[in-house]
């Protein structure tokens, strides 16, 4: 009965609610960043704070084109349809230039898909999924971190010097985990063609019954164990695994293991000895890396994750993309995309104009306990261009171009 | 031999928090009638209460009495919210309450994250129980022998307090025909606040018991959801050794599932349930569903009549004023009108179900994300046109609906309510797992509207079309022939049968029917968005459209589009704070409070008391 007033009043209520928050800050450059902030709120805050370290430096140093860079940040509970929502929020009513941001690869892909038909630029920051560039890959869509198929290789490439020659594998069931073991087995068997895949475990994402897991992959023996759980699922793998004995004299390769966000709260029983990609912020040296260190530290009495460099060069390279650019009009920013160039703390990285995928790289290293907390030693930064194909076969890779 | 014995011992230390969390959902189910959907929430509480605890008291003592004070003080945070919460809407609808914990759930969350922070907790380790023991040369976590031999004396406590005490007895009573025992003169409201105590402490000893073999995060809540249902359904609503069976039987068969069928580890449990409600309908130890057999609580429903004269010009008055909708709003306000628009027919497809059918189902998300699926299956393959695909998506998700109907339908009640979540389950786990051909949870991308149509504006009036005519056409079907059959089965299947009304055939029909009508809303829900993931499948889709439903009121035929459009309207604005989980959570429990029938139905209730609205009752 009273269904269309109640309709009408509260699209009223929304619109007045948004033409208030609208009007201010006139003269800025605005992007649109939409992330997880509540659901995945341990990795989404370091990003955020990484992006405004850098926006607070950009801005004190004269902004971009003139203006101050802002961002607005927004929250789509984890859910790509909400996230399409917010997406044209942004750009057709709040006026950003440019979208960015998502941890999750299928709220991601959802934003890609709506940049191609749209024609919005979106720089997906934190994504991994590889059809982000490739298979699904589209020319308004940009990617920073490196992707699982990077990562993977990285450590298929360790995996390779190594004796061992049967391996098990267990990784999350959904589509990361299942990239991540498919390109860990292609790259390794291209090094090493007598490798053998003795075991593959699925658990369900956060729902791993750990002890069954451990006994599944005992009992085939294998020589190394390539893991890609993370979160509570890897807290409780380690236990059970280090409890049982599974890790005793095999190597074990970790992937996104040694990042602070998933070491971090394993403390003391963090596992020894693991190969891993993640980030040694403590360990870093350079004058490039150190000095973002540094200033993170200083400004947030706390120690940087790998989501916040991976914010902290997000808003580098728009920084980059605009200058370069000359403009805030989409076209100019996405041709100014092909084969950007940004100076960032861990050195030069390009974003390809074959398949739109940065070359920033990852730090492989093993794992050890120090002071009771888990940090990665012997690591190395491995630049992320030796890691992805050549232009000719990346384009090949993108059908839809 | 050596290795099966130790998988069994390692499926039995799984079963131990699983049953104490699902025997006090059980507990509260069988006497309350309340679906608590915030039983995973105090789960979370207690591990996060009970690592707090094991930091501060020292040694093995320190250890197992924080254990025993978690579950305490979550105990006592359930009966704060029993009576702040819960107590104010028992005399509502049957199921209203689950709105309300659904409230419980995104406060309890939003605090969680305030308290003890984003990051991951990693559980302490029991004093003296590190390491491993080897039975037959296996190793086996001290932990785990633990609690296998704790387990058990739980549950004998448990069994002691059911069967040998005064409360016992009352809640027993009370379980099999609680207005009897409020008419034998026992005090109900403190029975129920007591059984809510003692369920939601074994929810909160479940999550302290368990941090040895993992920790507590923030998504704990909504993990452990899903198994302690299926356990305690299994079991048979409100038996406690159902539950330990149960919890026993899933646990073992998941760490078999494990090692030789390692990619079955998403369906598993729900095809263990299907195979045991078919064979057993009421669960292992379940009796039959007692529930209604005095009718609903509440006052009796009033016949449902065809809008007035001023209801129609209003209705016809906000049509239009969608209609100009472009010429005033911007671009965006057409962005989410579309969206809240697809939302009301699904929520309405659901409204029909439950509040003409009387048949609550937990999956009906499977017929929206059906429908969606076969719309981007069809675009993505056959490069089928958007306008056929428009009209073959609501067949395919009638067409499931069809089969899942008809295997559902044998049950009734609670029962039917998660056959049909474990359906939606299975057609969700063969959506992410096929990956080859939905891709996964990766998704399926870049389905657009036809040209014609892709304009922002274009786009609107065909929703607004295919929406509003679908809403009609349900709220048409409502007052048809069929809808008063439908709603006599609903009323008194004997009665309607003795008229010769095949009230089995007819609920197969409107089943079908708002599955069809929830798939059409999922076709314009790909095309609106240019994709879809497994999520829109999922149990919180399901229950999103649930809680909508019933917050607009299930009494009355606009309940479903009023509570879409309002929840929608209200989470868009809300969303923009900081702390909007917070927010939401305590506007819904308000509204829950406040209008205990519904936006609508208090609405009108409000409309007849000032004299707004003529109340029907007082003239006949």
């Amino acid at each position: 009965m009273r269904r269309r007033n109640f309709l009408r009043g509260l699209i009223a209520a929304t619109a007045a609610g948004l033409t208030v928050t609208g009007a201010l800050a006139q003269d800025t450059i605005k992007i649109g960043e939409i992330n997880h902030y509540k659901r995945m709120a341990a990795f989404a805050g370091p990003y955020k704070q990484g992006i405004e370290l850098a926006l607070d430096e950009v801005n004190a140093a004269g902004g971009v084109l003139g203006k101050p860079l802002e961002f607005i940040f927004r929250d789509d509970q984890g859910d790509p349809g909400e996230a399409v929502k917010i997406a044209e929020e942004l750009m057709t009513r709040d006026g950003a230039v440019m979208l960015t941001g998502t941890i999750l690869s299928n709220v991601g892909l959802a934003i890609s898909s709506l940049a191609a038909e749209k024609k919005y630029v979106y720089l997906a920051s934190e994504p991994l999924a590889d059809a982000i560039v490739w298979a699904k890959g589209n020319p308004y869509t940009f990617r920073l971190r490196a992707s699982t198929h990077m990562q993977a290789s990285m450590l298929a490439e360790e995996a390779a010097k190594t004796d061992a020659k049967t391996f098990a594998t267990i990784a999350p069931n959904y589509a990361y985990g299942k990239d991540a073991v498919a390109a860990f087995k292609a790259a390794l068997l291209k090094l090493k063609p007598d490798a053998e895949f003795v075991a593959e475990q699925w658990p369900a994402l956060f729902k791993i019954d750990a002890g069954a897991e451990v006994q599944a992959i005992e009992r085939a023996k294998p020589d190394a164990i390539y893991n890609v759980t993370f979160g509570t699922d890897l807290a409780k793998f380690v236990r059970e695994g280090t409890d049982r004995g599974l890790f005793d004299g095999r190597v074990v390769m970790g992937l996104l293991s040694g990042e602070p966000e998933y070491l971090d709260p394993l403390r003391d029983e963090a596992p020894e000895g693991w190969i891993v990609t993640g980030y040694p912020w403590y360990g870093v040296e350079d004058d490039a890396n150190k000095a973002f260190v540094d200033a993170y530290m200083a400004t947030y009495k706390d120690h940087p994750r790998i989501g916040s460099l991976v914010g902290y060069m997000t808003v580098q390279s728009i920084v980059a993309v605009l200058e370069k650019a000359g403009s805030t009009e989409t076209e100019a920013i996405r041709e100014a995309f092909a084969d950007l160039h940004v100076d960032t703390p861990v050195g030069q990285i390009t974003f390809r104009a074959a398949d739109h995928q940065a070359t920033m790289g990852a730090f492989v290293g093993k794992t050890t306990l120090r002071d009771g907390r888990g940090v990665m030693v012997d690591w190395t930064y491995k630049d992320g261009a030796d890691y992805l194909p050549s232009p000719e076969e990346a384009k090949a890779l993108r059908p839809g171009n | 031999m050596a290795f099966f014995i130790a998988q069994i011992l390692t499926g039995l230390a799984n079963a131990s928090a699983l049953f104490m969390v699902a025997a006090g959902l059980s507990l509260i189910f069988g006497v309350t009638r309340i679906v608590n959907f915030a039983h995973g929430s105090f789960y979370m509480l207690g591990a996060y209460i009970g690592y707090s605890l094991m930091q501060i008291l020292p040694g093995a003592v320190g250890f197992w009495g924080a254990i025993l004070l978690a579950g305490v003080a979550v105990g006592l945070i359930g009966v704060i919210v029993e009576i702040c919460v819960l107590r104010p809407v028992y005399r509502a609808p049957e199921l209203f309450q689950l709105v309300a914990t659904f409230g419980v759930i995104l406060v309890i969350q939003d605090l969680t994250l305030m308290v003890w922070g984003p990051e991951d907790v990693l559980g302490p380790r029991a004093p003296g129980l590190r390491g491993v023991i080897r039975i037959m040369g296996e190793p086996v976590p001290k932990y785990d022998l633990a609690l296998i031999a704790i387990t058990p004396f739980v549950a004998l406590a448990l069994w002691y307090l059911i069967a040998r005490t005064r409360m016992g007895v009352l809640v027993r009573a009370a379980t099999q025909d609680r207005e009897m025992v409020g008419a034998l003169g026992v005090n109900q409201a403190w029975l129920f606040t007591g059984v809510f105590f003692l369920g939601t402490a074994l929810a909160g000893l479940g999550g302290a018991i368990q941090l040895p073999k993992g920790g507590a995060d923030l998504l704990m809540d909504f993990n452990i959801l899903t198994a302690i249902f299926v356990v305690v359904v299994i079991g048979g609503m409100g038996s406690l050794p159902g539950a330990y069976l149960a919890a026993v039987l899933i646990s073992v068969l998941n760490v078999f599932g494990v090692a030789y069928l390692p990619q079955s580890t998403l369906v598993l449990m729900f095809v263990v349930m299907v195979i045991v409600l078919m064979v057993r309908p009421y669960g292992l130890f379940g009796r039959e569903e007692v529930a209604g057999e005095h009718g609903q609580i509440g006052e009796p429903e009033r016949p449902i009549k065809p809008a007035g004269l001023t209801t129609r010009l209003v209705v016809l008055a906000g049509l239009a004023v969608l209609a100009f909708l472009p010429l005033f709003g911007s671009s965006f306000a057409q962005v989410l009108v579309t969206d809240i628009l697809i939302f009301c027919l699904f929520a309405a497809s659901l409204h029909f179900l439950l509040g003409m059918g009387g048949l609550v189902s937990f999956g009906h998300a499977a017929y929206f994300g059906g429908g969606a699926y076969a719309a981007a299956l069809l675009v993505t393959y056959a490069g089928t046109p958007m306008e056929l695909v428009l009209l073959l998506a609501p067949i395919a998700a009638g067409l499931a609906a069809v089969i899942i109907g008809w295997v559902c339908l044998r049950l009734t009640g609670v029962y039917f309510a998660m056959l049909t979540l474990a359906f939606a389950q299975l057609l969700w786990s063969l959506v992410f797992q096929w990956g080859e051909v939905t891709g996964g949870d990766d998704g399926m991308v870049d389905i657009w509207p036809s040209d014609w149509a892709s304009d922002t504006t274009a786009f609107f009036y065909l929703t607004l079309l295919l929406s509003v005519g679908g809403i009609l056409m349900l709220r048409h079907t409502a007052h048809s022939p069929f809808g008063y059959a439908l709603r006599a089965a609903r009323d008194s299947a004997r009665q309607a049968e003795a008229t010769g009304i095949d009230t089995k055939r007819i609920q197969w029909v409107a089943f079908a029917f708002a599955g069809a009508m929830a798939g059409l809303a999922g076709g314009l829900f790909v095309f609106s968005k240019g994709s879809v993931f497994p999520n829109e499948l999922e149990i919180a889709k399901s229950f999103d459209a649930l809680i909508v439903v019933f917050l607009g009121g299930v009494k009355t035929l606009a309940g479903g589009v009023v509570g879409g459009a309002a929840l929608k309207g209200a989470e868009d604005y809300i969303t923009r704070f900081e702390y909007w989980r917070l927010v939401l959570g305590i506007t819904i429990i308000l509204v829950v409070i406040m209008a205990p029938d519904g936006i609508v139905g208090s609405l009108r209730r409000a409309g007849e008391r000032i004299g707004l609205i003529r109340d029907p009752e007082a003239r006949s």
